[in-house]
């Protein structure tokens, strides 16, 4: 999908400060060259394997499917991986890709938290520095994350500017690496920002896919109907989605916060609200005013909080090879409560809005169709504040 | 050749950077008259924006005082349209991107020609993305400025060959805090720029005293001032261009 510039159509790209093309090419020579070594490859593995604690179940998903009576639900559950979320698999290979690099500090912009613990956990095994940046505003509605962080031995710098969420966190994280190149690598956590990031994210993501395939294939004896996942920048839905593009059969839904309504100005929803942009480092779909000033989102969850998305899923959206679709707080914190109770499974806010459309979708197929739902991550960093949600005094 | 030529006749250039609409837009314009009196040889306006990423603290500041005090790029044309009337210093806007880019870029450059801005910077547009702009900025004759950072002797000679206006030579990451130890680093880039381009180069690099600034000009075509102008309205406000003429006045003398 990627051709040499990092264009997926006409988004992505390199659209960065001069001051960052040396990291910048320096990363892109780095992972040309690992990613087809054996022992970087070997490695790899093992941490996935023996560390992370892949593969992950895909479960079937049956008092969801009997309770909903149509399609047949299948839950990938990358909320067991270790650290409780997808983004361990993306840090993990950038991590050892910059400690191959030579490299011996990391830092991460974080939304929810997940990428920063994630990155964290990281390089507390790999003897790295770590310092994660992370919007005020987040701090306060995930405390738990920051002190997860901490104790793994990250510094974490609350980021007060602009609207102190997930974007702000991520240009200053830029400027940050902007300043200091030697010894650091930017742990980029979803697949967005300049080229290469999006593809080296969506290739550490894309054992998500891998996986489903081959369990669906042993499971089932064939290919799922419909692959569902959430979509900030993107990087769970892209590594559900990647091993799926060339099977047109497989539908491919992106969920997207639409936060308190598309129709409201309180939404992250950026492909059906947003408008064709650059913006960090990339060419894709932004949340923006008519000037172009990129537009302060709003969603119950901190990890979707973001006001664009990765390249590559604006060009699935162009070509009509993945739909998005929009999904309120409301009915992200009703599946919430739903697949808790009906599963025993409490799944991420985030990973809740692809639950939530789940269950709009599935009654309407037949019996014989099969759906996956990607749950990202779990759900218990969002305890306090859904029950905040609900109406009760809960704080962590 | 551009206007910009002209900024660079004078001696050495001094180039101070000033946000559009910071506090507002009557001070942004009695500042850039106090500016160009006092001797600035091309004045650089920001155009804000929500986001910039390549902004330290003190012009991200400036960039929401101005953006909450309700500018935006229509209001920042008008403005440099009835400024043109009297300004004769050549002028150029820095902004971002997407500024350009969602208000049309033809639109845009074309606008920029017919209100008589010289040139162009977008720091998030690097060699490899300059394609974005470079035909309109060609068609209008609105030079499309270049950023050099220290990185390879190859790459810094590709950027120079195809420059045009002025270059932008910062000195990038890893810079310890002291000047000193970055002048002759910054003079091998300089001397790679000189090897390959006649369009001339200046310095942006936290300057704030005269000294730094002769330093930096003294290696290359001219010093580019940002942060330390922008601090004059952050403590100023609207009382800010007179401070603005003296520290331009102090700066332009030491060249």
């Amino acid at each position: 999908m990627t051709n040499p510039n990092g264009r997926f159509g006409i988004h992505g790209g390199q659209y960065i400060p001069e001051t960052l093309m040396n990291a910048i090419n320096e990363l892109e020579e780095a992972y040309n060259f690992y990613k087809n070594d054996p022992e970087f490859n070997r490695e790899l593995a093992d941490l996935l394997n023996n560390y992370a604690g892949r593969p992950s179940l895909l479960y079937y998903a049956e008092r969801m499917t009997e309770d909903l009576g149509g399609a047949k639900i299948y839950l990938k559950r990358e909320d067991l991986n270790h650290t409780g979320a997808h983004k361990i698999n993306n840090v993990l290979g950038q991590a050892l890709l910059a400690k191959k690099m030579g490299k011996t500090r990391l830092i991460a912009e974080t939304g929810a938290g997940q990428h920063g613990v994630a990155t964290a956990t990281a390089a507390a095994l790999l003897k790295m520095e770590c310092v994660v940046f992370m919007g005020e505003e987040d701090t306060i509605r995930q405390a738990l994350n920051v002190y997860r962080m901490r104790l793994l031995g990250a510094e974490v710098i609350p980021v007060k500017t602009g609207t102190a969420t997930l974007k702000d966190a991520v240009s200053e994280a830029m400027r940050e690496w902007a300043d200091r190149i030697s010894d650091t690598h930017y742990c980029l956590g979803s697949v967005m920002g300049p080229h290469p990031f999006p593809t080296i994210v969506r290739d550490f993501q894309a054992v998500i896919s891998k996986e489903i395939k081959q369990q669906m294939l042993e499971r089932e004896g064939r290919l799922p109907d419909a692959v569902l996942a959430c979509v900030g920048g993107g990087s769970n839905a892209i590594g559900s989605f990647y091993h799926f593009i060339g099977d047109k059969d497989v539908r491919l839904v992106g969920c997207e916060a639409a936060g308190r309504g598309i129709d409201t100005f309180e939404t992250a929803a950026t492909i059906s609200t947003g408008k064709l942009g650059i913006f960090h480092g990339m060419k894709s779909y932004f949340c923006q005013d008519e000037y172009g000033q990129i537009a302060p989102v709003y969603s119950i969850s901190a990890g979707l909080d973001y006001p664009g998305v990765g390249p590559e899923h604006a060009h699935l959206y162009d070509i009509g090879r993945a739909e998005y679709v929009a999904v309120t707080d409301d009915e992200a914190v009703n599946a919430f409560e739903y697949l808790s109770r009906t599963e025993g499974i409490i799944p991420a806010i985030e990973s809740s809005h692809a639950v939530a459309h789940a269950l709009k979708m599935a009654p309407k197929m037949d019996k014989d169709k099969i759906i996956v739902v990607t749950i990202s991550g779990r759900g218990d960093k969002d305890c306090a504040a859904i029950a905040r949600y609900r109406g009760e005094d809960i704080y962590e | 050749m551009s206007k910009i030529a002209d900024a660079f006749k004078n001696g050495k250039a001094f180039i101070p950077f000033i946000t559009c609409g910071d506090p507002n837009l009557e001070t942004t314009a009695a500042a850039v008259r106090e500016a160009e009196k006092n001797g600035a040889d091309l004045i650089e306006l920001g155009i804000p924006f929500s986001d910039p990423t390549a902004e330290g603290p003190v012009i991200q500041e400036a960039n929401l005082r101005a953006l909450s005090g309700g500018v935006n790029t229509t209001k920042i044309f008008d403005f440099v349209r009835e400024l043109r009337k009297d300004v004769k210093v050549p002028m150029i806007f820095m902004t971002y991107a997407n500024v350009v880019f969602s208000y049309g870029a033809e639109k845009f450059i074309s606008t920029c020609a017919e209100i008589g801005i010289d040139g162009l910077f977008l720091p998030d547009i690097p060699y490899e993305e300059k394609d974005e702009f470079l035909a309109d900025c060609h068609k209008y004759g609105v030079d499309l400025i270049s950023m050099i950072a220290p990185t390879s002797a190859e790459r810094v000679a590709m950027i120079a060959k195809a420059a045009e206006g002025f270059i932008y030579i910062v000195p990038g990451p890893d810079v310890a805090g002291d000047m000193s130890g970055v002048i002759p680093k910054l003079k091998s880039i300089a001397d790679i720029i000189r090897e390959n381009t006649s369009v001339p180069c200046a310095v942006d690099f936290k300057i704030s005293t005269p000294e730094q600034a002769k330093a930096v000009a003294d290696i290359s075509d001219g010093a580019i001032v940002r942060a330390s102008v922008v601090r004059l309205f952050e403590q100023y406000g609207t009382g800010a261009p007179v401070h603005v003429g003296e520290f331009v006045k102090s700066m332009k003398e030491a060249l």
